[in-house]
């Protein structure tokens, strides 16, 4: 059968599963475009700026599990796709990008429109392609998906030269990919996983610690029954959110820099450390000299550069965390359970003591909104079952504190680069993903001015997504740092000339909802959500309500700031 | 913290690009490169680099995984603390002044290096060997005046029998 590269392509996505891609035209993928256009059975939904593209693939392949595409022209149209991939390499997240490229017989002769994108997004990808031969196009499509959902899943970039776009070749399904130098390690070790459970069994206070790989792996189940199967707390990085319900009494709430006081001092006093899919980033450990003091740590990782980067473990488990985390159950099934719950009541009355006295606060009067309120009501509004997407920032933090995640997949945000302007496109890629559930972007008012053209895409594509900004006018994460710690020189992080979200909103064709009293939040947030369509909800919230607790960067994760 | 050096020979594809990954994941991640050498092997598509590499002992280990964890990376082996065989080769162009034409002579026969260019008043010197004969030789020669130096990084081999 003779196929254009372009056709190719096309066929290639579908084989994997994808029904939706991300993208944005221009001359060096028009026959891409082309093709497109003569497919019915692939959705493809037109962006406004290619970075949304990719956050919204990154969105997609989250509330999915699968691998989110996107696809964009070019030179500026693949530069704009850079602060997506870095994103989604910092998180682990698979996608694959499809950029296009100046013809293969021009590359290299600074023709219009040419970047060399596979040598800027080399440290940014998990790999890269350039495509100079179309016989070997549907191989290293095959190829790109494989590495970017293997393993430690992240993003590969695709770079396709307009000539291998249109040259007709046989094309020919491609072998079962089996790459001599990539055999990631999924299966863990028994022998450490042994160690693991004499580790649990001879702990007193222990922790699981859980982070966005125990999401990835979809280890969830396995984490909650690990956890109630021996009494231990659970608490998780940003990225671990919703692997463990919040609901749960031994849910200790978030770890690090705005961790939870409880969560904070656990790790503090406790003896093990159990970490699952985490990196032990600094916004986790703080001072690492000063982390978890008393711990053995038992790290488990898929990816083994993980493991001893950050912080010395004792126990490392290389392996996908849902067969580690399998494993360890088995073995302690084996057990007397009270061979490892020794002596756990007394470490969860101290940590239950923790809670009563430091909780996470703030006071609701009847004059001025408190972000943290409005999350709160959203919270009980959307029973806890919504998809949260989050800008970056304060609001990203009050969500996480605030919105008591029940299940994995729930709350995407930018972790690890921390992109502000992230979260409308994303809330629309996982609506692309999940037409059913209801999908609420977090967002404050500075992050949502970042990426506010994909309204533009979501009102097109009828995808309907909710937006709350909580409007502080300020960048409000800087102007706290500024309050603690530059004196309240608040240098360019007043946002007071802004423009009217309602009116905006409308210019777009979304609808456009201003909440300025706190006895109105509750009413507003149920118009909002209810509003058949994409709907913008302006909170008017306390300008200088800051995020507590606080570790200051560089401080021991004990010693925080608390209101 | 005392740095050490460390020998490591990796075998990649032989790719467009490859090199300049390594080289991008040790700028990127402030590791430092202090020689390098890249050839074809008996295999086709796969090359041997071999690199000389300083840092603090606990980098290395982050080092290793992180070269193996490059896709197009197909192993990667730390020589440092085994039994090998490295070489350096080096040309050094040298004044041959008549009066001095015997003494850099028996240095070369001494060293057991080869004269490989003749001019009226210089002579190139091939030498290869360890660094400590590269030093060696260079210190002696330097009196009769040393014109320029092109030398390569070093390569190395297990001296166990099998394929690494």
């Amino acid at each position: 059968m003779k196929l254009t590269g372009a056709q190719i392509l096309i066929k290639m996505i579908k084989a994997e599963g994808i029904d939706t891609i991300f993208g944005y035209p221009g001359g060096a993928v028009i026959d891409i475009y082309d093709t497109l256009a003569k497919d019915n059975d692939l959705r493809h939904i037109l962006v406004r700026h290619e970075q949304g593209a990719v956050h919204a693939a990154d969105g997609y392949a989250r509330a999915n599990n699968s691998v989110g595409v996107a696809l964009v022209t070019s030179g500026p149209g693949a530069t704009n796709t850079v602060t997506g991939i870095a994103s989604a390499h910092s998180d682990s997240i698979p996608l694959v990008v499809f950029t296009g490229q100046v013809p293969t017989a021009l590359i290299g002769n600074d023709a219009f429109q040419e970047v060399d994108i596979v040598g800027i997004t080399r440290p940014c990808t998990k790999h890269n392609y350039l495509v100079k031969n179309a016989n070997k196009l549907a191989s290293t499509i095959k190829e790109a998906f494989h590495l970017a959902r293997s393993g430690r899943p992240g993003p590969v970039l695709v770079d396709l030269p307009k000539d291998i776009q249109n040259t007709l070749v046989d094309f020919e399904e491609p072998k079962a990919i089996s790459l001599k130098s990539y055999k990631p390690n999924y299966k863990p070790n028994k022998k450490q996983l042994n160690k693991v459970v004499d580790l649990i069994c001879q702990a007193r206070r222990p922790v699981i610690f859980t982070g966005g790989g125990v999401i990835l792996s979809q280890a969830s189940e396995e984490i909650t029954r690990l956890a109630k199967m021996a009494d231990i707390p659970v608490t998780a990085s940003l990225m671990g959110l919703g692997a463990f319900p919040g609901s749960d009494p031994l849910w200790l709430g978030m770890l690090g820099m705005h961790g939870t006081y409880r969560a904070n001092m656990s790790i503090g006093h406790c003896d093990l450390i159990i970490a699952a899919g985490v990196r032990f980033d600094d916004r986790v450990t703080g001072n690492i000299e000063k982390f978890a003091p008393e711990a053995k740590i038992v790290q488990i990782d898929i990816d083994p550069t993980s493991i001893h980067k950050n912080i010395e473990v004792q126990c490392p488990v290389v392996g996908d965390c849902k067969a580690a985390l399998k494993g360890i159950i088995q073995l302690m099934e084996d057990k007397n359970p009270e061979d490892f719950k020794n002596g756990r009541r007394e470490w969860l009355d101290r940590i239950e003591e923790w809670k009563s006295t430091t909780p996470l606060k703030y006071e609701q009067d009847d004059v001025v909104i408190k972000p943290q309120f409005v999350i709160e009501k959203l919270y009980e509004l959307t029973k806890g079952d919504a998809i949260i997407t989050t800008e970056v920032g304060q609001n990203q933090m009050w969500a996480a504190q605030y919105y008591h995640f029940n299940k994995p997949n729930h709350f995407i945000t930018s972790g690890g680069l921390g992109v502000m302007g992230f979260g409308l496109p994303a809330a629309i890629g996982a609506k692309a993903a999940c037409p059913d559930r209801l999908v609420v972007d977090v967002a404050g008012d500075g992050s949502i001015q970042m990426n506010i053209q994909e309204l533009m895409t979501a009102i097109e594509s009828k995808i309907n997504v909710k937006i709350v900004i909580l409007n502080n006018k300020y960048l409000g994460m800087v102007r706290q740092w500024q309050e603690l710690f530059y004196e309240k020189v608040y240098s360019s992080t007043n946002m007071e000339n802004a423009p009217d979200f309602v009116k905006l909103a409308e210019a777009y064709g979304a609808k456009g909802l201003r909440c300025t009293r706190p006895d109105e939040v509750e009413s507003t947030l149920s118009e909002g959500l209810n509003y058949e369509g994409t709907v913008i909800m302006e909170f008017a919230v306390d300008r200088e309500e800051s995020v507590y607790p606080m570790v200051p960067a560089g401080g021991a994760i004990t010693e925080m700031l608390l209101v | 913290m005392k740095t050490n050096s460390y020998l490591l020979s990796i075998l990649v594809d032989d790719e467009p690009g490859v090199l300049s990954r390594i080289a991008g994941l040790f700028s990127g991640r402030g590791f430092n490169i202090d020689s390098l050498s890249v050839a074809s092997t008996a295999e086709p598509d796969v090359s041997r680099i071999t690199m000389v590499t300083k840092c603090e002992p606990h980098i290395i280990e982050q080092i290793k995984k992180q070269l193996h964890k490059l896709i197009n990376v197909i192993t990667v082996n730390d020589l440092t603390d085994k039994r090998y065989v490295q070489r350096q080769l080096a040309l050094i162009k040298v004044n041959a002044k008549p009066e001095k034409k015997a003494d850099i002579l028996r240095i070369v026969d001494i060293f057991r290096c080869k004269i490989v260019d003749v001019g009226l008043s210089h002579y190139t010197i091939e030498v290869s060997g360890d660094s400590d004969k590269h030093d060696a030789i260079i210190s002696l020669l330097k009196p009769t005046g040393i014109i320029e130096i092109a030398s390569t990084g070093y390569i190395a081999l297990a001296r166990e029998n099998g394929k690494h």
